[in-house]
């Protein structure tokens, strides 16, 4: 499904976006299989599936683990794309990775595989606009979104550099580090959503992980919000009860998306 | 400035760090032709540093190998290595960027160390990140970094090697980009660091043949150098790039130029690495098929790394650096032999460059070596292969 057919059928509900981050593979293939579609069951609007990269220089302590998880349950990209492509999944699924598992496997076959396993959205944290040329050409004419990032460092000049290749939504960082939940929100998330005009719906991401910020987040004018380390923790302890516990999360986070 | 060296270099990190990079590039044009600022780091290389050193005539290992030999002498820089020349280049570049904090990642402890020592002597608040595996390893440098006011950051997270102490101090830089330097220690890593360490390792070349002339009359027939991330390399041979000198970076053979899945037996990145993007930079790398990183393998801990400087990189794909490598028996032979005829006892590293030139025949007869670092830190590898 397409992000924009996303976020204009959550609007006409007036409701914003829930968007998780969960990584491929953790803890095995087939299990990310029942994680999705507890997600789904829940309430998620779009899913971000992490392509596991040994060296994650943007993720904090909890989704390196993860990704430690997934590469020692062997996923990579023949798996992943295999995997994505066996599943019917009801929201949009976008791949997360870093910039040299896409090099490494072509840029123009990584997007084809994406289109292909039904991925309609690439975010590349290590992939700065700048470099993005030959894989944004390849999107386009894949009509699958890239998906950029923007910080609270990011100048003007750069939104707007940022703004003439983005598509799908915004990924705007809550604050300047690496992912993983933290205690509250930021002023900077707020500074960063007042000072961001985009034609293209606006989700925050980076340390949320509880109603109460995604309430604050919204309200300062969020179109929807990314949670991934308060779900990869429930995945970590991989309790019986973990695909209850994920959509229950879900529906918690969901309904303050209302 | 280029960002690129031909299809290597670039900038591949997350947003959060653009705009450092760019003030980082801004500050390093702006003061590396200021007057003060290079006075001020001449005065740090000289007094404190020990600069210049000396290009030695090593007549003993010259009649062994039937050449004509000098060793350049950056065992003789202070803390034991040519890492000063970088780390006090660029902690002065970030007192004068205005940065209290400076940060940095060390496999073995010699840039860790080199960067402890220019923190203290500036009075920057200084912080090490250190795979857990290597805190082990080489506990004396942890130690003396400790000595030196330096905060060590054992990393646990993936191989705790180097390549991981490089992401966590990315991630450190990325939290802290407003207050913080992140002193990187070869040349590697985003565009501008892999020029800006190159430039300030350039220091050695431009004595090698300020003496070299004196010495000789003439240029050499050829120079060659370890490379592990390549600054020794690149700081001896960009002064000789345009002459017609033969370069050559000897690169660690390790147990031979295999690899798994997981894990390469080498460090030879110029040799056998594949093109990628690692720490911020399209260049030469250990991956598998899939494009995950391998962890390399050394007996030299300062060789240890899975990529290369993307310049380096270059230079070979160009032919105007040859490539070559050695293996860790071959490397400790080296070891032995210099400490043997000469009196000195090399790092393991630039031991190296010596097993190459003994081996080689495409060096010529007028060789320089750079003796990149002393292997004092060494010994206890080496006492260990008993
Ligand atoms: C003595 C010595 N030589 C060489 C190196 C390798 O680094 P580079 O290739 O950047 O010169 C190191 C790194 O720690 C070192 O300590």
């Amino acid at each position: 499904m397409k992000i924009k057919k996303k976020f204009d059928a959550l609007m006409r509900k007036k409701e914003r976006a829930l968007i998780t981050y969960i990584c491929a593979g953790d803890p095995t293939a087939e299990k990310t299989v029942e994680i999705v579609d507890a997600l789904v069951k829940g309430g998620v609007d779009m899913i971000e599936l992490g392509l596991p990269f040994s060296d994650p220089i943007a993720d904090g302590a909890t989704i390196q683990a993860a990704i430690d998880r997934a590469l020692t349950s062997g996923m990579n990209p023949d798996k992943f794309f295999r995997l994505v492509g066996s599943m019917n999944v009801a929201v949009p699924l976008i791949v997360m990775t870093y910039y040299n598992i896409i090099f490494r496997r072509g840029v123009e076959r990584f997007v084809s595989d994406c289109k292909s396993a039904g991925i309609t959205g690439i975010i590349v944290p290590d992939l700065p606009v700048e470099e993005s040329e030959e894989l944004h050409q390849c999107c386009q004419d894949s009509e699958i979104d890239l998906i950029f990032l923007v910080a609270p460092t990011t100048t003007e000049e750069r939104i707007n550099l940022i703004l003439s290749k983005a598509s799908g939504f915004l990924y705007l960082v809550s604050r300047l580090g690496v992912t993983g939940m933290r205690e509250d929100v930021a002023t900077s998330t707020r500074e960063l959503l007042k000072r961001t005009k985009a034609p293209i719906p606006k989700a925050v991401g980076f340390g949320i992980s509880k109603p109460g910020h995604v309430k604050k987040i919204l309200e300062a004018g969020a179109d929807g919000v990314i949670v991934g380390s308060a779900f990869v923790n429930i995945i970590a302890k991989n309790e019986p009860k973990m695909l209850e516990d994920l959509a229950g999360l879900a529906a918690t986070l969901k309904s303050a998306t209302k | 400035m280029e960002k690129t060296f031909g299809r290597y270099g670039g900038q591949f990190v997350p947003e959060v760090l653009m705009p450092a990079l760019e003030e980082l590039a801004e500050g390093y044009e702006r003061y590396k032709n200021e007057s003060t600022f290079i006075a001020e780091l001449r005065h740090y290389l000289e007094d404190f540093g020990g600069r210049p050193t000396p290009l030695y005539y090593a007549r003993r290992l010259s009649e062994q190998f039937d050449k004509r030999i000098y060793l350049k002498r950056e065992d003789l820089v202070h803390g034991g290595a040519h890492k000063l020349n970088n780390t006090m280049g660029q902690a002065l570049l970030a007192k004068y960027m205005g940065k209290r904090r400076i940060i940095a990642e060390t496999g073995a402890g010699q840039h860790g160390t080199a960067t402890a020592m220019a923190g203290a002597v500036l009075g920057l608040k200084t912080v090490i990140y250190m795979g857990a595996k290597d805190v082990e390893r080489q506990k004396m440098n942890v130690f003396r970094m400790k000595l030196l006011g330096a905060e060590v950051i054992p990393v646990k997270s993936g191989s705790r090697t180097l390549k991981d102490a490089i992401n966590e101090a990315l991630r450190d830089w990325v939290t802290n980009v407003g207050d913080t330097y992140y002193l990187i220690g070869s040349v590697v890593g985003p565009h501008p660091y892999p020029t800006i360490v190159r430039d300030f390792q350039s220091v050695i070349g431009h004595e090698t043949r300020e003496q070299i002339l004196e010495k000789e009359g003439g240029l050499p027939d050829s120079i060659v150098a370890c490379a592990g991330g390549g600054s020794n390399a690149m700081g001896i041979f960009y002064p000789f790039l345009k002459d017609d000198v033969a370069l050559f970076a000897v690169e660690a053979g390790g147990k031979g130029l295999k690899k798994t899945e997981k894990v390469a037996y080498h460090s030879a990145s110029l040799c056998a690495g594949e093109e990628g993007i690692l720490h911020g930079a399209r260049t030469k790398i250990l991956q598998n098929e899939y494009g995950q990183i391998l962890e390399s393998h050394s007996i030299a801990p300062g060789l240890d790394y899975s990529g290369v400087g993307p310049e380096l990189a270059r230079l070979v794909d160009i032919g105007r650096v040859k490539a070559r490598n050695i293996s860790d028996g071959e490397a400790v032979d080296a070891f032995h032999l210099l400490s043997r005829l000469e009196g000195i006892v090399p790092a393991l590293e630039s031991a190296h460059a010596i097993a190459y030139v003994q081996k080689a025949e495409d060096v010529g007869r007028l060789v320089i070596i750079n003796l990149s670092g002393r292997g004092d830190k060494d010994v206890e590898i080496v006492a260990g292969l008993r």
